[in-house]
């Protein structure tokens, strides 16, 4: 009994500490990004609540906000479940490109469905691209063992290419920089549809739909055997291997898997916010955001909801802080610096090195170590 | 017919001039055993910095080494976070991207007082048909070659990336060349952004660099982490960007998306084995962790 109550203590003190460390780096990012809006002559009092009402200040504000994390949950997810496998998916870019340009060919070519099976067809038609494109990243790396973040890079590149010249050819609005828009049966459904009180936001059905998705790969990492044989893979290739896991399979198993999470991410924002995709310059970011919400949530799914919301209020009240003068780059700013904390593991290493150094003290005073 | 060749001759120059600096400082970095996907990051701040001196100074040559010092520092924040934290390597050249790109923006508005570009500033005029960045990239491709293969710490550098624990055993002190490393690959990289901006227009604008540090990390790699093969692989991309620009004003019917994505693809062909193998340093990404005594 006595053990078992510690047992429960010592696993509550290490999920505190687990929230405990990146919570410390959001929290020191933000006084880093308060210098330097003081430092140019700013109220960082006026940016933060800029930037927090502007995200948070009403229910349109906040559907709007939770839009955004609708995708951030989404490709954050990718890149946290290619992570469990030990696979870098960086490439969550171009699969959420691939993700968009495929459920604008499905939403638009497709006539006469049902809403319904219109929009799952879509939403599928999005996820399977993405599924493919980060699929042929694992497969790459199962065959011939090229690396992951190389070839995704790559692909993020082709993808954007293969985009825009399918945007300009065969899915092109003539004369214009985009593609036709989806059919009016092939886009999600919004809150404002049905809620006055969401009337001037873009909230859509995508939301449920993502924090559903979350909870499924949780699920699946947890309590399934596949789910097991992927974070074996990730924990350690050589001694799975040997009790008999197929390494290759769960390396394109689990790419895939990351890869329709980001297609799934282009679909909803494509059959939810766009209905569209444009011709674009370069690269989104949402894929790059992804790794940033799944590194500070811990690549656990659970964790990337919390994170997701919080990039998304990041990106949402940034453009307000512009009304009051401030440049809304600060977020980014914000964003980059807890990356750099979190991948490093900055508080967590310091705490250690303290703690060591303190021991070496002690030690010292006692005369234990000359 | 002469003239086409003339035009596509320097534009590949033009082109790959930029992507020569970054490339070899990725190959540094890479040489060492340190990933750098911060190369797009660097590019940015370098051609960030380069115009902020040249505007407060007057001077293009003082630009330059705004760049060279801002390319440094953003170089050791990448060797210290991998080396000193084993901090993933991926993640932190990912978060300079990010910070690289926001900083930037965040300086032009509140210094230029608006979004978008700079102002003109004194910049690089031409020496001849090019720049003298290009004289330079050249000059240092050779320089990169020699320092590589023909001198001992470029023989410690490789021993470093292929196998830290032997180097460390014989003596070398692998922290101190993966420092070394990082630290060339970002003012190289800082370099090649001041190239683009004070080296050929005179301004800064956002977004300019636009995905050519992650041009220049595939040319590292279709030119197997090699100094000259990696600038023969900027020339052959600048090639791709010329004939893009030269078949638009000739009106061939070339999809221009297919030249964009083509040195990607070759990339990746390169990586998989179906142009001629390239294998990356065995130590490439990986942690150096010293042994207790």
């Amino acid at each position: 009994m006595e053990n078992r109550l510690d047992e429960i203590k010592n696993s509550a003190k290490n999920t505190l500490k687990e929230i405990l460390y990146p919570l410390t780096a959001i929290v020191v990012s933000f006084l880093a990004g308060a210098i330097l809006v003081y430092a140019f002559g700013n109220s960082p009092k006026v940016a933060y609540k800029a930037l927090f009402l502007g995200a948070l200040g009403d229910l349109n504000k906040f559907g709007e906000t939770l839009v955004t994390t609708t995708t951030l949950i989404l490709t954050g997810l990718s890149v946290a479940f290619a992570y469990k496998c030990g696979l870098f998916n960086i490439g969550a870019e171009g699969q959420f490109i691939m993700g968009s340009v495929a459920a604008v060919w499905i939403g638009w070519a497709l006539e006469g469905l049902p809403p319904s099976i219109h929009v799952l067809l879509t939403l599928i038609a999005g996820a399977l691209a993405g599924g493919i494109w980060a699929g042929f990243v694992g497969w790459l790396k199962a065959k011939v063992g090229s690396h992951e973040v190389i070839n995704s890079i790559m692909m993020n590149y082709i993808a954007l290419n293969l985009s825009n010249y399918l945007i300009m050819t065969v899915l092109n609005e003539p004369g214009k920089a985009f593609s036709f828009e989806i059919a009016p049966t092939a886009k999600l459904w919004r809150f404002s549809q049905s809620f006055e009180q969401f009337k001037y936001s873009r909230l859509h059905i995508g939301i449920i739909i993502a924090i559903f998705v979350a909870l499924a790969a949780y699920y699946l990492l947890n309590k399934t055997v596949t789910g097991y044989e992927i974070r074996s893979v990730g924990f350690n290739p050589d001694a799975s291997e040997y009790g008999g896991i197929n390494v290759k399979r769960n390396i394109v198993l689990a790419m895939l898997i990351s890869g329709l999470f980001s297609g799934l991410a282009g679909a909803i924002h494509t059959a939810g916010v766009q209905y569209r995709v444009n011709n674009l310059f370069g690269l989104t970011g949402y894929g790059f955001d992804g790794i940033s919400v799944a590194l500070v949530g811990n690549n656990n799914p659970i964790g990337v909801i919390l994170s997701a919301l919080l990039f998304g209020v990041l990106q949402k009240g940034g453009p307000m802080m512009q009304i009051e003068g401030i440049p809304k780059e600060v977020v980014g700013i914000i964003q980059g610096i807890i990356l750099l904390f979190v991948a490093s593991n900055f508080v967590r290493v310091m705490v250690q090195r303290y703690k060591e150094n303190k021991e070496i003290r002690a030690q010292l005073k006692k005369g234990e170590v000359k | 017919m002469w003239n086409i060749i003339t035009i596509l001759f320097g534009s590949t120059i033009r082109s790959a001039t930029p992507l020569m600096f970054t490339a070899l400082g990725g190959t540094f970095s890479e040489r060492s055993g340190v990933v750098n996907i911060g190369l797009e990051g660097m590019m940015t701040i370098g051609a960030f910095s380069a115009v902020l001196v040249s505007y407060f100074t007057g001077s293009p040559f003082l630009g330059l080494l705004g760049a060279i010092v801002s390319g440094a520092f953003f170089g050791w924040l990448l060797a210290f976070l991998s080396i000193h934290f084993k901090a993933n390597q991926v993640v932190v050249g990912t978060a300079i991207n990010i910070l690289a790109a926001s900083l930037t923006t965040f300086l032009l508005v509140e210094i230029w007082g608006k979004p978008g570009q700079t102002d003109n500033v004194n910049y690089f005029t031409p020496w001849g048909p090019f720049n003298m960045f290009t004289y330079l990239a050249f000059i240092l491709v050779g320089v990169s070659y020699f320092v590589l293969y023909k001198t001992p710490f470029g023989l410690r550098i490789r021993a470093v990336g292929e196998h830290p624990r032997a180097a460390d055993t014989l003596g070398v002190n692998v922290y101190k060349v993966r420092y070394i490393c990082v630290i060339l690959s970002g003012i190289l990289g800082a370099i090649g952004g001041a190239a683009l901006s004070i080296g050929s227009i005179s301004l800064f604008k956002e977004g300019m660099i636009a995905g050519k540090g992650f041009i220049a990390l595939a040319a590292v790699i279709f030119g197997k982490w090699h100094p000259v093969g990696a600038a023969l692989a900027c020339l052959f991309f600048g090639l791709a960007d010329a004939i893009q620009t030269v078949s638009m004003s000739l009106g061939l019917d070339l999809p221009k998306e297919f030249l964009f994505a083509l040195p990607y693809i070759l990339t990746m062909m390169a990586v998989s084995g179906l142009v001629g193998k390239s294998v990356a340093p065995a130590a490439d990404g990986v942690p150096y962790e010293k042994g207790e005594k």
